[in-house]
């Protein structure tokens, strides 16, 4: 079989084609965005086999999957955690809709905030939707259960959520491919012409169905060779490892052998039986599992009274952050190393903007702009140009969620600040911005909104941004006022008419929207190296 | 066997591909390897590490322990300060003394090169000279993989193979200026142990 060496995200998507998927899905965002590159990248892809797409954001890359999985074929959708909030809401219903053909959901948890607002555990999400969680312990796993997962929401027809989490989507390991597949599943419409239509009438008998089905569910968790046993004959602990800590716990045996019990969580529900095995043989209990106390949560309840549980709640692990074999040692009790401390001199090194990059000057002339006004008044969003709240800029004051800048400075200005300034990104702009600027218009906000038009998804590594060259098209159509559309040119030279501009439309009273474009430096320079080398390879072939 | 190689440096240094060149030079000698590595904001300018594993058996955790790490390859002379804790007693500092300065509180180079003159298994050297002298100063990363082989148990056949296989597409200048880069490295560190 042939073996490769790839990304936990690379596995995932690997495993998806080589599984017959016929689309996939996403909006990008760390640490999920190198699945759909990867598959985006492929020979199915580039031949038109499958479709592999970014989205406008998660929810409609959700809906699409959704779609997919309607007409009977295989549908994959990959986001970072907090993009599943945003596609919550289909999230949710698919699992009352059910699935036709295999709906598989990847959610990348971010524990640690390597990059993300927070560090929300996406299986909860699972839980609350009242599906399978299949969470990998390493890559190969992350293979396997992608064709577990589609195997799987087409034996229970209810969509599987896949939960990642940073350290294995962005590690790299050996995969081994399973032999090729059957091919793609035919066009096939469900059986049931009422099953995808939520009306309270037909939404009671799903979901009614749904919870019918919990059962199997269980059943499934209950076989599943996700979920094992692994003897110790020491019973004073009995331990619990979920996905990739199980990895950190075995780091401590050189032959992989722990003295105490151990089992190894990698399909939910949690197997019952082996749960109850665990806590009855055992004197206490350690669980190990990366983001929220979700297992240990569970095996407390709410009373907390039984058996001694012992995790992130009870302080015997960080409440917070990634687990790594350091944490896992010392609440083992197991001597924890540690080498020479940081000298004193170490400082840190924040990420900046890159040299020359366009948000650098639009900021320049914003700030100046902002000198006649108190301060507190630019809600942003997130993207490169939130590197904006940093020195020596500092230049905007919130940074919520996607979308929050424009919806929130209208809720400033209605609450009196005025002017209230809003500054998003082009593709956060598509991803969530418009409907916010709809409502500003429809009110009359006294906002200044302004949309960096850096022609592409810049922080997740320059992802096309379908607003590009467009956005005054777009903010005209909503029913922004043409004289109050200004695009301006972020560059040194232009600073003094950029700064008169920014002071004309914050002057305004109702909502104006200036578009600074310019490319991104980086996606800029790397088109031109395409095609220099290009042109290079086309001489070497001569 | 087994090596556990913290790579160090500052996002758009390059230190992903170093890791990527011993993780191909490992597997073309049929040994495990683990790869964790720094994706998203901290590209920008920011400390970018990574965490390299290999051996001759199964490896557990994509993380190497505190304390375990045999060898810290640094392509900028703070940033592998910044991982000590990582080293084990009987491993290596590899670094580059050249600073890459894009802070306005960077601190003082001759405090730097002192503190990495005390750690116990050390080479230093400015890796960015040596890499001019291969007729580009981007080749930077392979002198310091080039310092890294004496501690790694792989042939150096292998890195040759790796180099030729990851620029295949770069053409034979870059080919060559990159194997001269990696003798470079390796040479001195080897004079370096003695
Ligand atoms: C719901 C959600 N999805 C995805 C992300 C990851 N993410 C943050 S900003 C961003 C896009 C930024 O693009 P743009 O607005 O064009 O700004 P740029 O980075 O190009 O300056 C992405 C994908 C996120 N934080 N939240
Ligand atoms: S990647 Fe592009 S948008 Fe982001 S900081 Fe660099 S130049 Fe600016």
């Amino acid at each position: 079989m042939e073996q490769l060496v790839l990304l936990g995200d690379e596995a995932i998507a690997q495993a998806a084609i080589d599984a017959g998927v016929t689309g996939i899905y996403a909006y990008p965002g760390t640490p999920s965005t190198e699945i759909t590159e990867y598959a985006e990248r492929s020979g199915e892809a580039r031949e038109g086999k499958i479709k592999a797409c970014w989205c406008a954001n998660e929810k409609t890359a959700m809906e699409a999957a959704l779609g997919v999985s309607y007409a009977g074929r295989r549908g994959m959708v990959s986001m970072k955690h907090v993009g599943l909030n945003v596609a919550a809401d289909p999230f949710i219903n698919s699992a009352i809709t059910g699935a036709n053909g295999g709906l598989l959901v990847v959610s990348a948890d971010d524990p640690s905030m390597h990059s993300s607002q927070n560090e929300q555990d996406s299986r909860y999400y699972g839980k609350f939707a009242m599906i399978p969680i299949l969470e990998p312990g390493n890559q190969q796993e992350a293979y396997d259960m992608v064709h577990e997962g589609f195997a799987l929401s087409e034996r229970l027809h209810v969509p599987v959520l896949l939960r990642i989490t940073t350290r294995l989507a962005h590690s790299r390991a050996v995969v081994k491919r399973h032999p090729a597949v059957t091919g793609q599943n035919p066009l096939q419409l469900p059986e049931n012409p009422m099953q995808y239509i939520l009306l309270p009438l037909s939404a009671r008998k799903r979901y009614r169905e749904l919870l019918g089905k919990q059962e199997r569910i269980m059943r499934e968790a209950e076989g599943s060779p996700y979920n094992r046993w692994i003897e110790g004959k020491d019973r004073s602990l009995g331990i619990i490892a979920a996905g990739i800590a199980y990895n950190y716990l075995m780091e401590h045996y050189e032959d992989r052998k722990c003295p105490y019990p151990v089992v190894k969580i990698g399909h939910y529900p949690m197997p019952r039986k082996l749960m109850e095995d665990l806590c009855v043989s055992c004197e206490q209990i350690l669980v190990l599992e990366d983001g929220y106390p979700f297992i240990e949560e569970l095996l407390r309840g709410y009373l907390d009274k039984g058996t001694k549980i012992r995790g992130r709640l009870d302080g015997s692990l960080p409440r917070d952050g990634e687990l790594n074999p350091g944490v896992i040692a010392r609440a083992l009790g197991l001597p924890a190393h540690s080498g020479i401390p940081v000298p004193d001199m170490v400082v840190s090194r924040p990420p900046s903007l890159c040299k020359g990059c366009p948000h650098i000057y639009s900021y320049n002339a914003l700030n100046e702009a902002m000198t006649s006004y108190t301060g507190g008044r630019v809600l942003s969003d997130i993207g490169c140009y939130s590197l904006g709240a940093l020195s020596p800029y500092k230049a905007i004051n919130t940074l919520v969620d996607m979308g929050s800048s424009i919806t929130m400075a209208k809720g400033a200005a209605d609450a009196g600040l005025i002017p209230a300034v809003a500054v998003i990104g082009d593709s956060t702009f598509i991803h969530s911005g418009i409907t916010g600027l709809i409502d500003a218009v429809d009110h009359h906000a006294p906002v200044t909104v302004v949309i960096l038009d850096n022609q592409t998804t810049a922080m997740t590594g320059g992802q096309p941004s379908p607003a590009s060259s467009r956005i005054e098209q777009i903010v005209e159509g909503i029913g922004v006022e043409k004289e109050h559309i200004r695009v301006i040119s972020p560059i040194p030279r232009k600073h003094e008419e950029n700064v008169t501009i920014f002071s004309e439309e914050l002057a305004y009273n109702g909502v104006s929207v200036i578009i600074p474009r310019r490319e991104c430096i980086q996606t800029a320079s790397r088109k031109l190296k395409q095609a220099k080398n290009q042109t290079g390879s086309g001489e070497e072939g001569t | 066997m087994k090596k556990d190689i913290v790579l160090a440096g500052v996002g758009g240094q390059g230190v992903l591909s170093i890791s990527a060149l011993i993780g191909l030079a490992a597997m073309k000698s049929g040994l495990c390897l683990k790869q964790a590595e720094v994706h998203g904001m901290s590209q920008r300018g920011g400390e970018v590490h990574s965490h390299l594993r290999i051996a001759d058996a199964p490896i557990a955790s994509d993380l190497i322990p505190e304390g375990k790490a045999d060898l810290i390859l640094s392509v900028e002379p703070m940033e592998g300060l910044r991982y000590l804790p990582m080293l084990s007693e009987k491993g290596w500092l590899v670094t580059n003394t050249q600073p890459f300065i894009n802070i306005s509180n960077y601190p003082d180079l001759d405090l730097i090169l002192q503190e990495i003159s005390r750690i116990p298994h050390h080479v230093a050297f400015n890796a960015d000279e040596m890499a001019k002298e291969t007729g580009s100063v981007r080749t930077m990363n392979t002198v310091m993989l080039g310092a890294s082989i004496p501690f790694l148990n792989i042939p150096f056949e292998k890195f040759e193979d790796a180099i030729t296989v990851f620029f295949e597409s770069k053409g034979s200048e870059i080919i060559r200026m990159n194997l001269a880069a990696l003798n470079k490295g390796r040479d001195f560190a080897l004079k370096g142990l003695g």
